[in-house]
């Protein structure tokens, strides 16, 4: 699957590159979905690389088929789970263990490598060292800013908050510190009056 | 002039020969007020009065940042130089008046940092003095590493160690001790944040390593002073100004612009900071760039130059100043 090329927005949105080999003794790659491909190129593009890897990869609905093709990178650890939250602690356990010249890449969908991102920030890697490359599903992670709940792979705009159940109008105002976008009432002025949703980015 | 070099009247209060080559020298405000606080890593431009010839040079605070009554700057003196340490040396008196600027901070501790790594080199040691007093007080983690040709030149050494006994390494290089560079930054906990102060070889070992074993470009800082130095005259027209001035021997290009009466940018005069970049219109002859702003695509498209440490050789050259 082709890298999606998302249009030109605000200075908040983020904005993703490609994985790219980087020097150093450890790394630490984690995917979700379609990003297990990038993950593939990656370790095509520098052969003794996954044999300094932990690769922690959540199939979600369309990876099942990449577990095998993982495995067979012969990366130095691999962990495959059901979830992002599963995989947190073990996530939390690598970073706390991890020393200087630790390189981090993240693939997938943006809620992954934002939530991914903010706990290697918390860990002390610059936001700018870590690489992003986003693959699979456009689906947005998005807050509430009314009840501040958290709604994931919200794929249509405007759309229904999940815990308040307000219509939510799709921003590209990003959070890093939530890593979520910001939905905001779409029938704030006008109660009622609700566009009918449509496809992100469709 | 330039941004953030605001002037402040001092008086030399002490002078303190540390060693054969370095001396601490001690500022307070001549009208008895109160010197503003600064940062760890800031720098003061001092300005010096040598006859006829104004010389601009930066040193680094090694005082306490917090400490509003005195500022402090050691200086290492270079008999090889165009001057500007010997000036220090041999001619500044307890209760000489002097001009010193604003501080100015290009070397600052990311305070994001888990633990700072600090490795100094000789008379490089300065700005960490003034680091390590600030987070001392903070309750910073930090560890420093420092270089010195033999004990009796390792300005410093004693008071660093007796107060930060667990901190603070020291290495002899008269007694072949040399730092472990590999061995130190392998193993640093996740967020540590590396500077080095020190000659241009230890920096380019420094982040050649660090860049060699996958430490984040934002996570290494570093801060070399050049002096500038001298070389053979040479004619400069500013077209802006529309002026054909001479820059002497022992004169910087930014120095003779200055002397001109044309109002310059620059803050670190030293080749790091970027503020004096400069536009070049025209040139007949051959740049010598002595900076480390300037990239080296731009050094050879030859129309920038940054004129307090870099110089020309050759016929014409005409500045967009």
């Amino acid at each position: 699957m082709p890298n999606f090329e998302f249009p030109a927005s605000i200075k908040s949105r983020p904005v993703y590159g490609r994985l790219e080999p980087r020097k150093g003794k450890f790394h630490l790659m984690i995917a979700d979905g379609e990003g297990a491909e990038a993950l593939i190129e990656l370790a095509a593009a520098d052969g003794a690389l996954m044999a300094k890897s932990h690769i922690i990869y959540i199939p979600r609905d369309t990876g099942a088929g990449f577990a095998e093709k993982l495995t067979a990178l012969g990366p130095a650890q691999l962990y495959i789970g059901p979830s992002y939250p599963a995989a947190v602690p073990r996530l939390r356990r690598v970073l706390a263990d991890a020393h200087m010249g630790l390189q981090v890449y993240l693939t997938g969908t943006e809620g992954l490598m934002g939530q991914a991102m903010n706990e290697a920030m918390a860990a002390g890697i610059p936001h700018s060292a870590i690489q992003t490359e986003h693959r699979g599903s456009l689906a947005r992670r998005m807050q509430c800013v009314h009840c501040k709940g958290i709604t994931e792979d919200v794929m249509t705009d405007p759309f229904v908050c999940s815990h308040c159940g307000l219509h939510l109008f799709v921003r590209d105002h990003y959070s890093r510190r939530l890593a979520a976008f910001q939905g905001v009432r779409v029938d704030a002025e006008d109660p009622g009056n609700i566009p009918d949703p449509v496809e992100l980015y469709s | 002039m330039s941004a953030g070099t605001d002037k402040l009247a001092v008086t030399v209060t002490n002078i303190v020969p540390l060693n054969d080559l370095v001396t601490r020298f001690e500022f307070q405000r001549s009208d008895g007020g109160e010197l503003p606080t600064f940062s760890g890593g800031a720098h003061t431009v001092v300005e010096m009065r040598d006859g006829d010839i104004t010389r601009l040079n930066p040193y680094s605070l090694m005082s306490d940042p917090m400490d509003q009554s005195t500022y402090a700057i050691s200086v290492r003196r270079d008999d090889a130089g165009r001057g500007g340490s010997l000036f220090m040396h041999n001619r500044v008196r307890v209760g000489d008046r002097m001009v010193i600027s604003y501080p100015v901070n290009l070397f600052s501790l990311d305070l994001r940092a888990r633990k700072h790594l600090m490795i100094a080199g000789g008379i490089g040691i300065t700005p960490f003095i003034a680091q390590i007093k600030q987070l001392a007080a903070t309750g910073g983690r930090f560890e420093l590493h420092y270089a010195a040709r033999s004990a009796a030149l390792a300005s410093y050494a004693d008071e660093l160690t007796a107060h930060h006994p667990n901190n603070v390494s020291i290495y002899h290089d008269d007694q072949a001790q040399a730092i472990d560079l590999v061995h130190l930054l392998d193993g640093q906990p996740l967020g540590t944040h590396l500077y080095v102060c020190g000659p241009k070889g230890m920096i380019d070992w420094v982040r050649a390593k660090a860049a060699d074993l996958g430490w984040p470009r934002e996570a290494v800082h570093y801060e070399e002073f050049l002096a500038p130095q001298s070389g053979k005259p040479f004619e400069v027209k500013l077209a802006l100004s529309n002026k054909v001035i001479e820059v002497g021997e022992h004169q910087s290009l930014l120095e003779a612009i200055e002397a001109a009466g044309v109002d310059a940018p620059y803050l670190c005069r030293g080749g790091a900071c970027g503020q004096c970049e400069t536009d070049v219109i025209g040139y007949d002859g051959k740049f010598i760039h002595r900076d480390h702003w300037l990239d080296d695509e731009e050094k050879a498209s030859g129309k920038k130059i940054m004129p307090c440490v870099s110089r020309f050789e050759g016929k014409t050259l005409v500045l967009d100043r």
